[in-house]
């Protein structure tokens, strides 16, 4: 066989593949819409965003404490974890010893890999008691929730920032040096400036890590359907909702389900979209 | 293969790259279009499961399930020789669903049939009791079923309104279409709503769990599951023991059913057989089940 034909052949079956996975993924959201639109359709779309109770068994279906939930759990998680995040790729990336990071970024990144039902276990056990003990409130907590993923997400944050700041040039950082600024100011006014972009990203990929978790916010979270008013309410968020009826639901409610992913799936495009907007205008 | 004599491949130049752009343009298309004729076509059509002879699959309820999986460990352990028994959970509706489907020879439920189930067979196997249930620390061992409906429903809020002690009461909850959850709103509610404030568990063990960590939460779980790390307080001063749920004294009972198709093949007939045995009825009865009514 012809060279020149068998590199036809594999490029067309890479066109193919390639192009299936996109095909799949259009399908998927072809499936979530045409599932979700009939209870849109039925609720009223306004109603259905903006309601406040939530009773699919009567009928009754408002999602507006979940999407409140689900900003308010992703928020809290972003402002513990990200200061977290960055102050570690900082750390690791300019000024531990050689030695220390390359044995505490693996480390890091091994995180990632424990199971989320796992991170939901130790929330249960030790989270959720230790809130309700001192914090008061019944434990399963908006706080609960942004603890136990502002951890789940450090993975993501420190390798993706850690990358960002080892790919700034080392002339960058000497030529800081030389005019005579100390290591934290060299890191402040140069690194941090150059690695902005790649730092951002990481900051979008950690949004939509904690934006997505399911199960061990389920555990910890409480699930109530109200809007919370502060930190030790309980909360439910868009996922928690679609994970814990989903074996339950038929008719109305099945698709009030899909409804709800519909609209997650259009705030995640749209924080993604307004992030890259955002990295990229920088 | 690549021969050796064969020429190496020049690098094609840009311009012939723009022009093919224009045929992968097509492909794209043509190959969307049959991914979606094919959904299409895959999802218009309702499989239809088949019932292999090689084992049974009884899928639903999460509150029957580990009662069914005890119950098909004993049928294997007695008769090795006949299909196995596979026990999944997924929840009454999704049981019902799956029988009426073919996914599964029987359902199981822990409520009563709903419209779309009617055309199946039920069999009930046993009863079981809802036990409201409190942290053993609580002083409050006696509720009426209105100040549960109450407490429930958001308008008594704090322990000592009932004589006890302690502050918030923290109402734990299952989640909007369970069947514990819709049992215990046919029996306790009525027309009233569980608050919307109200902890939502998904499971009877992570209520459990829930009630065994806070002193001062409240939930339902099934009488069988009921261990010395809750209480399970009395109902219009009636103690939830298997004596009064026989006697219909006590009121919180809601039955057990397995769903089947009309016609039933012989392999699932013969473990309903089993269950239905006073084998079978003697070993649910000693997991705390209610039964022979």
């Amino acid at each position: 066989m012809p060279v020149r034909n068998q590199e036809k052949l594999v490029e067309a079956l890479l066109t193919l593949i390639g192009l299936s996975s996109v095909a799949i993924l259009g399908l998927i959201i072809v499936f979530i819409f045409k599932e979700g639109l009939p209870a849109f359709t039925q609720v009223g779309l306004w109603q259905f965003l903006t309601g406040t109770r939530w009773a699919p068994s009567k009928g009754v279906l408002g999602i507006l404490p979940m999407i409140v939930g689900s900003f308010l759990v992703t928020a809290g998680a972003l402002l513990i974890g990200l200061p977290l995040g960055l102050g570690c790729a900082i750390y690791l990336s300019e000024f531990a010893p050689r030695k220390t990071a390359l044995l505490l970024k693996p480390t890091i990144e091994l995180l990632a890999g424990i199971p989320s039902v796992v991170f939901g276990f130790i929330g249960l056990t030790l989270i959720v008691p230790f809130i309700r003990n001192y914090f008061g409130g019944p434990g399963f907590s908006v706080l609960a929730s942004a603890l136990v993923l502002s951890i789940m997400i450090l993975p993501t944050m420190v390798s993706v920032s850690y990358d960002a700041l080892r790919a700034v040039p080392p002339a960058y950082r000497e030529g800081m040096l030389a005019l005579g600024a100390t290591d934290w100011q060299a890191v402040k006014m140069v690194v941090l400036p150059a690695a902005r972009p790649g730092i951002l990203a990481a900051a979008i990929l950690a949004m939509g890590r904690a934006v997505g978790e399911t199960m061990a916010v389920i555990m910890v979270a409480g699930n109530s359907t109200i809007i919370p008013t502060s930190f030790l309410d309980p909360v439910r968020t868009m996922t928690s909702n679609i994970a814990l009826e989903m074996g339950y639901a038929t008719g109305l409610h099945r698709q009030a389900l899909f409804a709800t992913g519909v609209v997650l799936f259009v705030i995640i495009s749209v924080l993604n979209l307004t992030a890259r907007a955002v990295v990229r205008g920088k | 293969m690549v021969a050796a004599n064969d020429s190496v491949p020049t690098v094609t130049p840009a311009g012939k790259l723009s022009g093919r752009r224009h045929r992968f343009g097509l492909a794209a298309l043509a190959l969307v279009l049959i991914v979606v004729t094919f959904g299409i076509v895959l999802g218009g059509r309702r499989p239809r499961g088949r019932t292999s002879s090689l084992s049974i699959t009884v899928a639903g309820s999460t509150s029957v399930q580990p009662f069914a999986e005890m119950l098909a460990e004993e049928y294997a352990k007695q008769y090795p020789n006949r299909p196995a028994v596979n026990v999944q959970g997924g929840g009454s509706s999704a049981g019902g669903r799956a029988v009426l489907n073919g996914a599964a020879q029987i359902g199981m439920l822990s409520r009563q049939p709903a419209e779309a189930e009617k055309e199946l067979t039920d069999i009930p196997i046993a009863h079981d009791a809802l036990a409201v249930v409190v942290h053993p620390q609580n002083p409050i061992s006696s509720l009426s079923s209105g100040q549960i409906r109450a407490i429930f429903a958001g308008t008594v809020s704090h322990w000592s309104a009932l004589g006890g002690t302690g502050g918030r009461i923290h109402v734990v909850s299952r989640e909007e279409g369970s069947g514990t959850r819709t049992a215990f709103d046919d029996l306790i509610m009525g027309s009233t709503d569980v608050a919307a404030r109200a902890i939502v568990q998904d499971s009877n063990g992570a209520v459990r769990e829930t009630i065994a960590q806070d002193r001062n939460a409240i939930g339902y779980i099934s009488l069988g599951l009921v261990d010395n790390r809750v209480t399970a307080v009395e109902v219009d001063n009636v103690k939830p023991t298997l004596a009064n749920c026989r006697t219909g004294e006590y009121a919180l009972i809601r039955p057990f059913l397995f769903l089947t198709r009309q016609k039933l093949d012989p392999a699932s007939q013969a473990f309903i057989d089993f269950v239905l045995s006073d084998h079978g009825q003697n070993l649910l009865a000693e997991e705390g089940l209610v039964t022979g009514k």
